[in-house]
């Protein structure tokens, strides 16, 4: 069992969990991930590590709630217990000096945010563009701001904070003046594709984190597979981050669409058998 | 027993007691045990008709040499107890090894009795024995601390077997799984049906009897690895038994598409995860009513009984070769086909085909011909030109073998063979001395009573190693 020691709230539906868990803390490398099975009858979810303290022995964790499996692990609080966390797994983000520019969109800026942090102590040249649906959901602006970054852009699809629009705006913009020399993206697949697009256009080279549906997530069961530069790569061995130029999009998001219906069902059962709205 | 003179005289020629099989179209329906084996009155009934011979061939045919006719006579002496303990000095897992090992070509394919007669049912033998093991209660004997640490990375049969070796010689052993379950490919590949997981439990739970400590969710090679075990938490020793690794794939256009599922995805869906009680389980999976599966090794035969409990009404498993040439235990084959599985011979697929929906909906495939053997011994299949055709399908499922498992090289610093399995000496010996390994991640997907005799062997070995240093 893992022991949550503190329950973060960002907005409404996002949250961060701190946990004890020494040993993952001791080797967790920016870009990995982690699978909870939040209790006994739960699912293998993987969430991406957004913070770690190999010294006081805990990790992090952010999630927004999207299905049953968030749902359930958002009414858990400080002093609860999570049945099982797998990790660190998955390779590291590949992270040379130079000049960066490290997107994220929507819940991905928690992935983004320790990656931009590896960068930053590491003494490379980070620039960030942050994107969001709206301002309520545009998450850790505040760590964002206190790395010592180039620059940071924001963006929102309805214009509440920031430029309104896209995040390949700035991008394409910072390609134009030659000012970054490699690009991380991580979040909605529309919007890996579409950096991705628009670097290679500029011949901008592009690493995506991929977020495809695990189950094992341990090298094993093969449901995390993508295709990159047409040849099968699991996500959670060979990845999560590929070269976005070479993703199979279309593929990626059809699989990670495929389990809809049988979310609902979870969720309507939820609301059916939970005991606290009963 | 039939006496003669105060001789044992055997009945070879009896028929062989048939198993106590559930009816192929009730027990497809759920996951039931296929057969509920022996009773007592069965199990002393079969032992009588083994010849006890000198030269036992049964033996010669098992992998681990178990002392079959010795434990035949003890069942015909009604001596449970000392029946298990015959086998456990070569075979920890009775009742697993019973349940999954292709008897027809280890000990009952060499058993004299099956040259006219239907060979002796030692597997069914060996299972009754195991299954007994909760009330003949035979307590292993651990011997004293002998103040050594072992890891033992793996929970699945051969890190099941060298742990409890080990554990009974005196060692400190710790298991680490990357599950939060144990007993690896017992749990999460091989069906209730076929093995349940009561069962698997029990060696578990006798694990920990022994002392052996298990650390669930633990990743080897990414969580801890070979330098901070050695040089940090204080171990002598490591066996490796890490398992297979990643499917293969076939390939092809398609096998991304939704409803495309590879075997080890759609088993573990529901053997470890439970997916055939969603939504009381939170993880889900497709239940196809047109389903067709590709391959013809136990796996396949795994997926294609799945199917069937999970509510298709039409299972077909498509193999490019002929049933023949089937790499799975003959009572799975029968099983699957009495269950309503049909099997289509000599044919290949080329491509998955989605509808409007984005889900597979067909599959084309192309006609197959055996041409001259192949390296295995196998007739290859050669396509037949101009044979395409198309088959429908909701859900397609792929059991065509597996690569090496990726965390064969990061868990500790060993030589590994081009294809990525780890290379060893006959007693599991890697390139690095503090470090041994065994079962599939040595020899590529194989059979459990292999895999468990690797464990065993390799404890020895490091037994003798660390003990003599």
């Amino acid at each position: 069992m893992f022991k949550i020691l503190e329950k973060t709230q960002y907005s409404e539906n996002v949250f961060k969990f701190r946990v004890h868990a020494p040993q993952m803390a001791k080797h967790a490398h920016a870009g990995q991930f982690l699978m909870v099975r939040a209790n006994e009858t739960g699912e293998r979810v993987p969430f991406t590590f957004a913070d770690w303290n190999a010294e006081e022995g805990w990790i992090e964790f952010i999630f927004m709630v999207i299905g049953k499996t968030t749902t359930d692990l958002s009414q858990l609080g400080a002093g609860d217990e999570i049945a099982d966390i797998t990790g660190p797994l998955g390779k590291p983000t590949e992270m040379d000096n130079g000049s960066w520019c490290v997107i994220g969109g929507g819940v991905g800026l928690a992935i983004a945010y320790p990656v931009a942090r590896a960068l930053c102590a590491q003494g490379a040249k980070v620039r960030v563009i942050m994107g969001a649906r709206t301002k309520d959901l545009l998450l850790l602006e505040d760590q964002f701001r206190e790395l010592p970054l180039e620059n940071l852009y924001i963006t929102t699809d309805d214009g509440s904070y920031g430029e309104k629009g896209v995040v390949t705006q700035p991008l394409e913009r910072l390609c134009i003046d030659h000012e970054i020399e490699h690009v991380f993206a991580v979040g909605p697949v529309p919007m890996m594709k579409f950096s991705a697009l628009t670097c290679a256009k500029y011949d901008m080279p592009i690493i995506a984190s991929l977020n495809p549906i695990m189950v094992d997530g341990t090298g094993m069961c093969g449901c995390c597979r993508v295709e990159v530069d047409g040849k099968t790569k699991f996500a959670c061995v060979d990845g999560p981050d590929f070269d976005a130029t070479k993703v199979n999009w279309a593929d990626l998001s059809a699989r990670q669409a495929s389990y809809r219906a049988e979310e609902a069902t979870a969720m309507e059962h939820r609301r059916e058998t939970c005991a606290c709205h009963s | 027993m039939p006496l003669v003179n105060g001789k044992y005289v055997p009945n070879p020629k009896a028929p062989r007691v048939a198993a106590n099989e559930e009816p192929a179209y009730e027990r497809a329906k759920d996951f039931r045990p296929v057969d509920t084996g022996y009773t007592i009155e069965n199990a002393i009934e079969e032992a009588n008709r083994c010849l006890d011979c000198k030269r036992p061939k049964c033996v010669e045919g098992c992998p681990v040499g178990i002392n079959i006719p010795k434990f035949i006579e003890k069942i015909r002496e009604e001596d449970f107890g000392g029946g298990l303990d015959v086998i456990r000095e070569s075979n920890l897992l009775p009742s697993v090894c019973g349940r999954v090992c292709p008897q027809e070509s280890q000990c009952e394919g060499q058993c004299v009795v099956g040259i006219k007669n239907d060979p002796i049912a030692i597997g069914q033998l060996e299972r009754f024995l195991g299954d007994m093991a909760g009330e003949v209660g035979s307590t292993p004997k651990v011997k004293p601390k002998n103040g050594k640490k072992v890891a033992v990375v793996g929970s699945g049969p051969s890190g099941i077997a060298c742990a409890a070796e080990l554990a009974r010689e005196g060692f400190e052993v710790t298991i680490f799984e990357a599950f939060f379950t144990g007993g690896g490919v017992l749990t999460y590949g091989i069906p209730e049906f076929r093995l349940p997981k009561a069962i698997v439990k029990r060696e578990i739970e006798g694990l920990k009897d022994l002392g052996v400590e298990i650390v669930y969710d633990a990743v080897v090679g990414r969580w801890t690895d070979a330098d901070e075990l050695f040089n940090e938490k204080g171990y002598d020793a490591m066996y490796m038994a890490v398992g297979a690794g990643l499917p293969k794939f076939l390939n092809i256009p398609g096998e991304n598409l939704p409803g495309v599922f590879c075997a080890n995805e759609y088993l573990t869906r529901v053997n470890l995860m439970k997916a055939n009680k969603f939504p009381e389980y939170d993880t889900p999976t497709k239940h196809g009513k047109h389903v067709l599966v590709f391959g013809g090794g136990n796996v396949a035969m795994d997926a294609a009984r799945t199917a069937l409990r999970l509510g298709a009404d039409k299972v077909i498993l498509a193999y490019r070769r002929t049933k023949a040439e089937m790499p799975a235990r003959l009572a799975e084959v029968h099983h699957a086909e009495e269950e309503g599985v049909e099997i289509m011979e000599l044919v290949n697929p080329l491509e998955f085909i989605a509808d409007e929906s984005g889900f597979v909906s067909k599959v084309r495939l192309q006609r197959m011909e055996l041409g001259e053997p192949d390296d295995s011994g196998r007739r290859r299949p050669v396509p037949v030109e101009g044979s395409e055709f198309e088959v429908d399908c909701d859900l397609a499922v792929t059991a065509i073998g597996t690569n090496a498992n990726p965390f064969a090289g990061m868990a500790g610093d060993v030589e590994l063979n081009r294809w990525g399995y780890i290379e060893t000496d006959a007693d599991g010996r890697t390139s690095n001395p503090k470090i041994w390994a065994g079962g599939d991640i040595v020899t590529g997907a194989a059979t459990v009573i292999l895999a468990m005799g690797a464990g065993k062997q390799a404890a020895a070995s490091i037994k003798e190693t660390l003990l003599n240093q």
